[in-house]
């Protein structure tokens, strides 16, 4: 009885081995797409749409963080990198070597939690309490109370547009660090006196505050014309000219179906809806529309 | 009598420790079960996931958490089982020995995420094995095996001197005496290790996220054809697991029911869980009694 | 050989010859037909020994060369930021300045070793006595039945992901411990806590295990000399078993130490030197995984997150080092 019991999983065993040697896959038409997982769930979903109305197409949205994403686009390894940054601000990445395409905008909005009786910040005070300098809620008309900064993880798209656009290249005071969004608005829920910021999709509940930077409101019609500033594209990188295969997916990204139809829908913005244009140092043109 | 009273007084003690574990255990599971249980529905179960919209459900997450797990363990347990009767029967006891064991116990001290990235760069790369079930259930048994086999160890060095002398009394070889004597007592102990690992391996999130990957592909589940990519048996294809998707819904999902998905998924978690566990128990108190043709007390 | 196969058929036929019993006919034994080849060859069972010898080998093999790629991928990594980056080692181990994007001057671990190990500890000597006396309560003090329910139950909490602890510690002990401390409620106390829950299975899963394994006929022999239920567990039992019982500590404290995701939502993860219990800090682990995926491979940043992790293994063999010294110590 045992003798049977031990053979047969040592057979599977081997079956499994030779089952894995033997099957390399062919890689021909599969497109996998690695990295930011700000972006995943929106090219999940354009990647399921896409496998519906192309049959034959293979493709893998997988997150894993944007650093990962440039990695392996660099590497060869994937056929699309997705990045929540510009790949030439990261140190290590050739940046000649990949192509850029920009498939959506998602605006940043701070956020701190209910009981701090704040709903309107300067940019100033902003970057005064990131920076450490403003420590009680008192010093920006709210009640009485320390200020808990949870910053996000150093290198993530979020802190990368927040810190550009907010600290200037001042240095952020040491705290508290989070690294996904859905973390992060649960703990300003339920910790009093935090404030932290996070990507527009995320801010739709009520259980949070939403803070409006000197009176202009955290929404989707304030980004196209830089009137709210928080914000950064959402990128996808090939390595060189794409395939056959890749090119007509990332052709699918941009077209009208997906701009206008599922990425507004996400609570993300189109790039064609933009009036201006931002390159990697954050200089800001207009677009002549 | 002071041996008396501190009878009585240690008695007492190992009582409130045990039922301040007992609130504990309750507290978890009844909190875990008392806000999922009322989300669970015949439509979450047999529908797929979402990646935006409310009403998602996870039919594809948990059949890719048991094939997983099946997996994991048909690949783990030959290697496990085979390192543990070396080691408990055959090794000599010296340094090396020594140092396998402890280079075992320190293999399983690896954070998750550092045998998720080294699976990502080793199988999912290198082997070209892609994000993958296959690759996934190959990292969860890096991550598997110390546990494992140090659980099998364990139990084999439990069985009673006596059984294996009336082995060798019987002029069995040792090979016999290990695996008609031995191996059928230290059963129940070997089965806890695989309760034990199954249970880490229903539970990680972290090493499947840059192997099996995150999100799955359509899943055809009338296609038998182990080697179409649409088919639900097919190895080559990324899954995601239960666990998984617990963690990509409160971190990076915008589902707006995302607490309602997580508890709800959580429960089903552990009602998996609660099932395999008796199962295991079931199957193996049926094994114990075959082989070793006794009553299980 | 063929010499050896006449001298030993030489032997056996001497000896048959030189056989008198005389109720066998020894015509019928014909001594011509003893086939000295099977004689000598290996029996079945000997073949036996050697495939069941072999195939175990080959298992520890496997895992031995797994440990072995494990250390040296994770130690090509993590000393690239030594060699390749000409981070100062000393300077990595005794400064609290972590901020790799900054360049080679700003890579210390100091306040996350001390974290990591000071909520490993805590966490563990916790949970032994809890563990320690729910499997003493499961093997001496229950019957049977009850015992295999809370078995059970326990082994459940295994299951259960790391994300859920996470959530569970955020909603009800972070604000507990806000509201009797005060501050932030996260910290080493909030991680502590939540680990404690996590590796309770774990030890005192093996723990059972430990005590089941100590013989019947020591306990019977305490107990025919007199002894009291606790004089027999403490004198005998746990004496017996101590080296296992370290083990499974051992094995508790290694999940404790690797533990991530749970343990970054409630530690706050900020990479301070803890000056007390509830101030937020970081471990290595939970640094290690919230940062890895914003770094580009082969950069200084991503080197120094490998470095960390094989100071993760350097200290798990120290402490699993220093806890079979104390086990030795405590058998004399």
């Amino acid at each position: 009885m045992h003798k049977h019991l031990l053979g047969k999983l040592t057979i599977l065993f081997l079956f499994i081995v030779t089952f894995l040697t033997g099957c390399a896959n062919n890689n021909s038409s599969k497109i996998t797409i690695v990295g930011s997982s700000a972006l995943q769930p929106l090219a999940e979903q354009a990647g399921n749409d896409y496998r519906l109305s192309h049959s034959g197409s293979n493709i893998v949205v997988q997150g894993g963080g944007s650093g990962t994403g440039l990695s392996q686009i660099q590497a060869g390894a994937v056929q699309i990198g997705s990045s929540d940054v510009f790949a030439d601000t990261q140190k290590g990445i050739n940046a000649h070597l990949l192509k850029d395409y920009l498939v959506a905008v998602v605006g940043v909005v701070p956020i701190v939690n209910k009981g701090v009786g704040v709903k309107n910040l300067s940019i100033k005070q902003l970057q005064e309490i990131f920076t450490g300098k403003i420590t009680n809620w008192q010093q920006v008309g709210g009640k009485k109370g320390a200020i808990i900064v949870i910053n996000r993880s150093k290198g993530s798209g979020t802190r990368a547009t927040f810190e550009d656009l907010v600290l200037r290249g001042k240095q952020a005071v040491k705290s508290q660090e989070q690294d996904s969004n859905g973390t992060v608005k649960k703990i300003v829920n339920s910790t009093p006196g935090t404030i932290s910021y996070i990507s527009f999709p995320y801010a739709t509940d009520n259980n949070i505050q939403k803070l409006s930077i000197d009176h202009v409101y955290p929404t989707n019609k304030n980004i196209p014309d830089n009137k709210w500033k928080l914000w950064s594209y959402e990128h996808m990188y090939t390595k060189g000219k794409p395939n056959k295969a890749t090119a007509s997916f990332l052709k699918y990204m941009l077209s009208k179906k997906v701009q206008t139809g599922l990425i507004p829908k996400t609570g993300y913005l189109s790039v064609n809806q933009m009036h201006v244009k931002r390159d990697s140092h954050n200089k800001v043109t207009k677009l002549g529309k | 009598m002071h041996a008396k009273r501190n009878d009585k007084i240690a008695t007492v003690f190992i009582y409130i420790f045990v039922a301040i574990v007992i609130c504990i255990l309750a507290g978890i599971l009844g909190e875990i079960l008392i806000t999922g249980l009322p989300h669970l529905s015949w439509h979450f179960l047999s529908s797929s996931a979402s990646s935006f919209q409310a009403g998602g459900g996870v039919r594809d997450q948990l059949f890719n958490s048991v094939y997983l797990l099946i997996l994991t363990i048909a690949i783990s347990l030959p290697i496990a089982l085979g390192a543990a009767i070396y080691l408990s029967e055959y090794a000599k006891d010296n340094w090396i020995t020594n140092t396998i064991r402890t280079s075992i116990e320190i293999l399983s001290s690896l954070p998750s995420i550092v045998v998720g990235l080294f699976g990502y760069l080793l199988f999912v790369i290198q082997f070209n094995l892609g994000f993958s079930i296959i690759s996934g259930a190959l990292a969860l048994t890096f991550f598997n095996l110390p546990i494992l086999t140090s659980n099998i160890e364990q139990a084999l060095e439990g069985v009673p001197q006596s059984q294996r002398e009336a082995g060798q009394a019987l002029g069995l070889s040792n090979w016999k005496t290990i695996r008609g004597i031995v191996l059928p007592a230290a059963l129940p102990g070997i089965l806890t290790g695989i309760v034990l690992s199954a249970g880490r391996v229903f539970g990680e999130a972290a090493a499947l996220i840059y192997t099996a990957g995150q999100s799955g592909s359509t899943i055809d589940y009338s296609n038998w054809n182990a080697f179409s990519p649409t088919s639900f048996l097919n190895v080559m294809r990324p899954a995601e697991t239960l666990a998984v998707h617990i963690w990509k819904v409160n971190t990076e999902g915008i589902i707006p029911d995302a607490t309602i998905v997580s508890a709800a998924t959580s429960a089903l978690l552990v009602i998996v869980v609660i099932i395999f566990n008796f199962g295991a128990r079931a199957l193996g108190n049926m094994l114990y009694r075959k082989l070793t043709a006794s009553n299980t007390k | 050989m063929s010499e050896k196969n006449d001298d030993l058929k030489k032997v056996v036929n001497q000896a048959l010859a030189e056989q008198k019993v005389p109720h066998v006919k020894l015509d019928k034994m014909k001594p011509s037909t003893v086939d000295i080849d099977k004689l000598t060859k290996p029996s079945k069972e000997t073949h036996q020994e050697y495939w069941g010898k072999g195939l175990t080998f080959l298992a520890i093999v496997l895992i031995i060369l797994l440990v072995v790629s494990i250390i040296g991928f994770v130690g090509e990594h993590g000393l690239a930021t030594f060699f390749s980056d000409h981070v100062n080692i000393i300077h990595f181990l005794t400064s609290t300045d972590w901020d790799p994007t900054q360049g080679k001057n700003h890579v210390g671990a100091l306040a996350m070793i001390v974290t990591s190990f000071l909520v490993t500890l805590i966490s563990a000597l916790i949970a032994a006595p809890f563990a320690i006396a729910v499997a003493l309560f499961m093997t001496e003090y229950s019957s049977k039945r009850s015992a295999k329910f809370l078995q059970s139950v326990t082994e459940l909490l295994v299951g259960i992901p790391s994300v859920v602890y996470g959530f569970l510690g955020l909603t009800i002990i972070v604000p507990a411990i806000r509201n009797i401390f005060g501050g932030t409620g996260f910290g080493i106390l909030a991680a502590t806590l939540v680990l404690f829950v996590m590796v309770l299975p774990t030890i005192t899963s093996l723990t059972v295990d430990a005590l089941k394994a100590v013989p019947t006929e020591l306990k019977n022999s305490s107990a025919a000399l007199g002894a009291t239920r606790w004089q027999t567990i403490y004198h005998v039992i746990l004496r017996a078993s101590t080296s296992r019982i370290l083990t499974a500590i051992i094995f508790g404290m290694a999940r404790a130490f690797g533990e991530a995701l749970a343990v970054q939502m409630v530690i706050g993860n900020a990479v301070l030197m803890p000056y007390n219990l509830v101030s937020p800090s970081a471990t290595l682990t939970s640094q290690l995984t919230s940062q890895m995926g914003n770094t580009v491979m082969g950069t200084l940043p991503n080197n120094a997150l490998w470095s960390l992790a094989l100071l993760l293994l350097l200290m798990s063999l120290l402490f699993n080092f220093l806890v079979h010294l104390i086990g030795k110590k405590g058998k004399k």
